[in-house]
C-alpha cells in the first residue's frame, strides 16, 4: 500500500482523486513535466545557454582573431565552406561559429539584466500603489500614462547614443523603458492580497507597513513576478538587438547579434547567411523564453488543472 | 485633458532628459572641439541659462509654430517634418492593413475550432512572430522576394509598390496581439445568450458570426489596433532604415546619429502625441460602435 502511494507520486500521471493529497510544490512539479510546450522551451533554453557558456571553451578561435586570406567564407554545407569554420567567416575573415556562440552571452547578460532593472522599477511603483491607493495610485497611473506614450525604442536609441554605448548603459536605458507590465501585474494583485484578513491581523498586531509589505505581500506577488520577468527577458533581447543593429547599441567589434546582423547587411547579395544565421540564434533563444514564461504561467496558475 | 496634461509631462521629460544626458554645447560644437570653442557655443546658442528657462522658451516657440532649426540639416525643423511625414503615414497605414487582413480573419478561424490543428498552428504563427526581430523579418525579405525572386524593389519609396515589403515587415509585429484578441473575443460572445438565441431562429456558419458575434467580438479589436498604429510611428526607425524610406523614423535615427537634439526633441514629442490622440481616437470609436459606453 505505501509503496503504491510512493509510485503515484513519482508518476506524472495523476488519478483525480488523489490531488488534494499532494503538496502544492508536487503539483506544481508535475503540471511542468506534463506541459509539453514548458518542457520544449526549457530544453531549447538549457541547450542555448550550454552552448553560448560552454561552447567557446571548447572553441580554439577567438571571436575577435580576424585572417584576412579567409574572408567570407561559408558555411560547410555551402559548396566553397570548410570544417575549420563550420558557420563560415566574416568580413574580416573571423569565425562566424566563434562570434555567434559568444553572442549568446551578450543577449542573456543584457537581457536579465535589463528585465532586473524593470522589474525592481515596476514592482516598487506597483506595491506601493496597490497598497496605498488614494492619490498615490492615481500619481502612479499618470506615470504609467506617461511611460506608454513615449516612443520606448526612439528614446532608447537617444539615450544610449547620447550617454555613451556600453554595456551597463544599454541595460539601464532599455530597463527603464520596460517596467511597464511588471507594474500593471504587481498593482492589481498587491490590491487584492492588502483586501485579506491575514494582512488585517498582521495590521492588528502591529506589523509596520514595511513588514505587511515584504512579509505578506510580496510572497503573493512573486509567482506572476516571476512569470513577467521570463516574459521580459525576450523583450530586452530583442531591444538590445535592435539597437545594436541600428548601431546605436553595443559597438563593434564585440560580437552582439544585432550588430552582427548589420554587419551582414553589407553583403546581402551575396552571403546571406551573415544575415541568416545570427537572426536564427536570436529567434531560438527568444522562442526558448516565451515558451518557458508561457509556461510558467500556465503552471503557477493554480486555476490550472493537472492532466 | 489628461492627454493634455500627459503631452506636457512628456515634453518637460524629453527636453530635460535631452539637455541633462550630454551637454548641448558639446554636441554641437563637435567631439573634437576645444574648451574655449564650446564655451563659446554656449553662449551663442545661450545654454548656459538654467535648464528651466530655456524648457519655457522652447515650450512658448513650439506653440507659436516655431519648432526650432535643426543643427544637423540647418533647416528648420517643421519643414523637415512636413517633407518626411506622408511617407511614414503610408507606411503606418498600410501596415496597419496588412495586421486587419492577415490576425482577424486567422483570429476567427482560430475560434471557430477552438483547440484545432488551425488554432495551434495559429498559436504557433503568433509565439514566432513575437520572438522575430523585425529588422531581421526585413532583411529576409529582401533576401527572397528581392534577391532570390526580384518581385519586390530592394529599397526606396518612389511608388506604393515600394512600401509593400515594408509594411508587411512592420505589419507582422501586430499580428500575434491582434489575433489573439479577436480569438479571445469571439470566444467569449459566441457563448453569450443571444448567440445562442440567434442559433434558435436559424442563424448558423458565417451568417451567425458575421451578423452577429462580430460587432461585440471586434470592439476590444478597434482599441488595440489603435495602440499598435500608434506603435507604428515609433517602430518605423526601425523598418525604415532597412528599407531605406525617407521618413520620419529614418530622420530620426539620422538625427540622433547627428546629435541633432532640436530635432530628436520634437520628433520624441511628435511619436508620443500621436499615440496619444489615437488612443483618444479608439476611446471615441469605441463609444460610437458601443451604446453601453455613452
Amino acid at each position: 500500500m505505501i509503496l503504491k502511494t510512493f509510485i503515484k507520486r513519482l508518476v506524472p500521471r495523476v488519478l483525480e482523486d488523489d490531488i488534494s493529497l499532494l503538496s502544492p510544490k508536487t503539483v506544481v512539479l508535475r503540471k511542468a513535466i506534463s506541459h509539453s510546450g514548458f518542457k520544449f522551451g526549457l530544453l531549447l533554453f538549457i541547450s542555448i545557454i550550454l552552448l553560448g557558456i560552454l561552447g567557446p571553451f571548447f572553441l580554439d578561435i577567438s571571436p575577435y582573431q580576424q585572417d584576412l586570406d579567409k574572408r567570407l567564407l561559408p558555411p560547410v554545407w555551402i559548396e566553397g565552406g570548410s570544417w575549420d569554420h563550420l558557420l563560415g567567416t566574416d568580413g574580416n575573415g573571423r569565425d562566424y561559429l566563434s562570434r555567434i556562440l559568444s553572442g549568446t552571452r551578450i543577449s542573456l547578460t543584457i537581457g536579465i539584466g535589463a528585465a532586473l532593472v524593470g522589474m525592481v522599477i515596476g514592482v516598487t511603483l506597483g506595491v506601493i500603489a496597490g497598497y496605498f491607493g488614494g492619490w498615490i495610485d492615481q500619481f502612479v497611473n499618470y506615470i504609467l500614462t506617461c511611460q506608454l506614450a513615449l516612443p520606448g525604442l526612439l528614446l532608447a536609441m537617444t539615450l544610449v547614443f547620447l550617454i555613451g554605448p556600453s554595456i551597463p548603459v544599454v541595460i539601464i536605458v532599455i530597463g527603464c523603458l520596460h517596467w511597464t507590465l511588471f507594474l500593471v501585474v504587481t498593482r492589481s494583485v498587491t490590491k487584492r492580497i492588502a483586501k485579506l484578513d491575514f494582512v488585517s491581523a498582521s495590521n492588528a498586531i502591529g506589523a509596520t507597513k514595511l513588514q505587511i509589505i515584504i512579509q505578506d505581500i510580496l510572497p503573493g506577488i512573486i509567482n506572476q513576478i516571476i512569470v513577467i520577468f521570463t516574459l521580459e527577458v525576450g523583450v530586452a533581447i530583442l531591444a538590445e538587438a535592435s539597437l545594436s543593429f541600428l548601431g546605436v547599441g553595443i559597438q563593434p567589434p564585440t560580437p552582439s547579434w544585432g550588430l552582427l546582423i548589420a554587419e551582414g547587411k553589407e553583403a546581402i547579395f551575396f552571403q546571406p547567411w551573415l544575415i541568416v544565421l545570427p537572426g536564427i540564434a536570436l529567434f531560438l533563444l527568444v522562442v526558448s523564453i516565451n515558451m518557458l514564461g508561457d509556461g510558467l504561467r500556465d503552471i503557477m496558475d493554480p486555476k490550472s488543472k493537472l492532466e | 485633458m489628461v492627454v493634455i496634461a500627459v503631452a506636457l509631462t512628456l515634453s518637460f521629460i524629453t527636453f530635460f532628459l535631452l539637455n541633462v544626458a550630454i551637454d548641448p554645447a558639446q554636441a554641437v560644437a563637435g567631439e573634437e572641439a576645444e574648451a574655449l570653442e564650446i564655451e563659446q557655443v554656449r553662449q551663442q546658442y545661450g545654454f548656459d541659462r538654467p535648464i528651466l528657462i530655456r524648457y519655457f522658451e522652447w515650450f512658448k516657440a513650439v506653440l507659436t509654430g516655431d519648432l526650432g532649426i535643426s543643427y544637423y540639416w540647418n533647416k528648420p525643423v517643421g519643414s523637415l517634418l512636413l517633407e518626411r511625414a506622408p511617407e511614414t503615414i503610408t507606411l503606418a497605414l498600410m501596415s496597419v492593413m496588412v495586421t486587419i487582413f492577415i490576425a482577424i480573419p486567422l483570429g476567427i478561424c482560430a475560434a471557430i475550432n477552438p483547440n484545432s490543428v488551425i488554432d495551434r498552428m495559429c498559436l504557433g504563427v503568433a509565439v514566432s512572430f513575437q520572438a522575430i526581430p523585425n529588422f531581421w523579418l526585413g532583411l529576409v525579405m529582401i533576401i527572397i522576394f528581392s534577391v532570390t525572386f526580384p518581385i519586390f524593389p530592394v529599397s526606396g519609396d518612389k511608388t506604393y509598390f515600394h512600401f509593400i515589403l515594408p509594411s508587411i515587415v512592420l505589419g507582422a509585429s501586430s499580428v500575434p496581439p491582434v489575433m489573439r484578441l479577436m480569438r479571445t473575443g469571439l470566444l467569449d460572445v459566441m457563448e453569450a445568450d443571444y448567440i445562442r438565441t440567434a442559433r434558435s431562429n436559424g442563424f448558423f456558419g458565417w451568417k451567425l458570426i458575421l451578423n452577429h458575434a462580430m460587432r461585440n467580438a471586434l470592439l476590444p479589436v478597434v482599441s488595440v489596433l489603435a495602440v499598435q498604429l500608434g506603435h507604428k510611428f515609433g517602430g518605423s526607425v526601425i523598418t525604415e532604415s532597412v528599407f531605406s524610406i525617407n521618413g520620419l523614423g529614418r530622420l530620426a535615427l539620422e538625427s540622433i546619429l547627428g546629435a541633432d537634439i532640436p530635432t530628436v526633441q520634437i520628433l520624441v514629442f511628435v511619436f508620443a502625441f500621436t499615440f496619444l490622440i489615437l488612443n483618444l481616437l479608439a476611446d471615441i470609436l469605441n463609444a460610437y460602435l458601443d451604446p453601453r459606453l455613452r
